[in-house]
């Protein structure tokens, strides 16, 4: 409680005091806004932990080698992200639903544990030190960057390729047959989200000051994913909203915060089975009715008609 | 060589029987049950609960392990599967329900030291723990150079007992047929006056009873016991092996897993350690993206 309350009433002694967790929080809802585009176009893509691991080493790699200036190393990384998707999105993308998720999480731990593990300027298992982060300084570009790619995503769901993702997402072959060319849509959906993906990278390298292999695996993938899940797929608030309210979550209630993942877990459940549309998204709760419970309503009626 | 072939068919062994939990019930419920690792996990987990805290010998522990890890089966279908069938969710909400209980699991054993509400569990937080020597004999025997370990030789030979057990089940028995019927078509199934809930709930049962074997079989062939061994080693092995194999297909997964057995043995011993990691999701990808149907699988459809 008294997170709120410092929010409210001392909001730039909450904001010194938190620098780091609003930083997370802006890094989590650009990677949740990268998962909605692809959820947006109905493809359940679990790579971006992968984009954004091509994102931070390429950032940090040429802070480290090359005299060029950080936004350039930085849009470099989201580029080359973007760039590895295409490569990426030309096999994988025909396949769909649990398939195109699997092979997704293939290839982040293919990536991670084949190429970053095994390619000496990458540090391998060790990592890689990036003395030129700047972990106050960080904050700005996140905090700019944010509402700006979020109104850009938002105006894109309501551009024609916007029309044409919900219409693949709503049935994939009447969209075909309606003229939409799926494969193109589909990848541009991939793209984009992968250079969301690697942009959120670059910008988590500069308040580190270490890049960590270990970040970039299957569990960061899961955490982006629950964003989207418990935010709501709807519009581009709710994996937003999902994102900093997950992200926050354990500072808010600190006596549970080594218990993170179990409440984690039951939100998740909880949200998949009572509110599908997720936080944000229109609709009240999806009632479930057990199956005694049917048996019990309809054994009581006819005794109460007497 | 021949020894290292030897260590590919007990790790792949364990891969199977694993693998096999996982592509049973995506081969009956149509749903990916990501909790399968963490189930795996408490199946080592528990039976070490039981042998080193609670001073049990290995057989019934192994035995008591094996029936929590199908009741943990039942929680998943009854919590995380149940409800959305009935809402006609689609099957990625499963996933994403499993992956929420697989949090959980993983979480409450990580987070249980002595005297918190899991201590009796487990107590070793997030440390990875191996049995106490001597709770399983383990003599050695040698034969014409090769090395082996009687622990090993019973893994091999539990799991291809059980897997051929298995396979007998759902080819000749009644409950096996009624399996195969609904796999095939749930609606038709139903109308032949099968129980289809019924069928979920024992797969489930059998299937988590399998994983949590395997992961008591790893815990002691590996001498790894921790939150993390079935999120770490096996999830995504798993998955790489009943891609191999064809989703859904229980011979495919036998043979999937030995396969990926002698795949990581092979590039061990070619390229170390470090490319054995990723050579699983390296096949993954490829069979996905080359073969989606699988190595073995003629058909998408066929199963069981």
């Amino acid at each position: 409680m008294d997170f709120f309350i410092q929010l409210f009433t001392n909001p730039v002694g909450f904001y010194n005091q938190h620098e780091l967790l609003i930083a997370q929080i802006g890094i989590n809802a650009i990677l949740a806004i990268a998962i909605f585009v692809t959820f947006y176009s109905g493809q359940l893509t679990l790579a971006n932990a992968g984009f954004m691991a091509i994102g931070a080493y390429t950032t940090v790699i040429m802070n480290l080698y090359l005299p060029t200036p950080l936004p350039v190393n930085m849009l470099a990384g989201a580029l080359l992200a973007g760039l590895v998707s295409v490569v990426v999105g030309l096999p994988v993308l025909r396949l769909r639903g649990v398939f195109l998720a699997i092979a997704t999480i293939g290839f982040v731990e293919a990536l991670r544990l084949g190429v970053i593990l095994n390619v000496p300027i990458t540090g391998e298992g060790q990592g890689l030190k990036n003395p030129s982060a700047d972990p106050l300084g960080g904050i700005v570009p996140i905090l700019i960057s944010l509402p700006i790619l979020a109104y850009l995503v938002w105006r894109l769901t309501r551009t024609r390729l916007g029309q044409a993702w919900s219409a693949i997402r709503e049935d994939e072959l009447a969209a075909s047959s309606n003229g939409i060319n799926v494969p193109l849509y589909k990848m541009i959906a991939f793209i984009i989200s992968a250079v969301l993906a690697g942009y959120a990278g670059a910008l988590e390298t500069h308040i580190n000051f270490f890049v960590d292999p270990t970040e970039y695996g299957i569990t960061r993938t899961i955490q982006i994913l629950t964003f989207a899940v418990v935010g709501g797929t709807t519009n581009v608030f709710g994996p937003i909203v999902g994102a900093v309210f997950l992200t926050a979550l354990p500072e808010i209630v600190r006596q549970f915060a080594s218990y993170r993942d179990v409440v984690n877990g039951v939100i998740l459940i909880l949200v998949i089975i009572f509110r599908p549309q997720g936080i944000v998204g229109r609709g009240g709760l999806a009632i479930i009715r057990p199956r005694w419970w049917i048996r019990w309503k309809a054994r009581e009626r006819p005794a109460a008609a007497h | 060589m021949t020894q290292q072939v030897l260590n590919a068919i007990f790790i792949g062994s364990i891969y199977a029987l694993f693998a096999v939990g996982y592509t049973l019930v995506f081969g009956v419920l149509d749903v990916l049950n990501l909790a399968h690792s963490a189930v795996f996990m408490l199946g080592a987990v528990i039976t070490y609960s039981l042998v080193a805290l609670h001073g049990m010998p290995f057989l019934p522990a192994a035995i008591i392990a094996v029936f929590v890890c199908g009741l943990l089966g039942l929680l998943i279908e009854f919590v995380a599967l149940r409800p959305l069938r009935r809402r006609n969710a689609p099957p990625i909400s499963a996933l994403i329900s499993t992956i929420g209980l697989a949090l959980i699991f993983v979480a409450i054993v990580e987070q249980a030291t002595p005297g918190t509400l899991f201590g009796w569990l487990w107590q070793d937080g997030a440390n990875s723990v191996r049995f106490p020597a001597g709770t399983v004999p383990n003599p050695t025997y040698h034969l014409g150079g090769l090395t082996i370990e009687g622990t090993k030789l019973g893994i091999l030979i539990t799991s291809v007992v059980l897997m051929l057990v298995l396979g007998y089940v759902i080819r000749y028995t009644q409950i096996g047929r009624a399996l195969r019927a609904v796999a095939e078509n749930r609606r038709a199934a139903t109308l032949l006056g099968i129980n289809v809930d019924r069928i979920f709930a024992s797969t489930l049962f059998l299937s988590s009873a399998l994983g949590g074997l395997a992961g008591l079989l790893f815990g002691l062939a590996i001498s790894d016991i921790g939150p993390y061994i079935g999120r770490d080693q096996v999830e995504l092995k798993g998955l790489a092996v009943i891609v191999l194999g064809g989703m859904g297909s229980i011979p495919g997964a036998v043979l999937g897993g030995y396969l990926l057995g002698l795949i990581e043995v092979l590039a061990f011993v070619r390229f170390g350690s470090n490319v054995e990691a990723g050579v699983a999701f390296a096949a993954l990808f490829l069979v996905l993206v080359l073969r989606p149907q699988g190595l073995f699988g003629a058909r998408l459809r066929e199963r069981l």
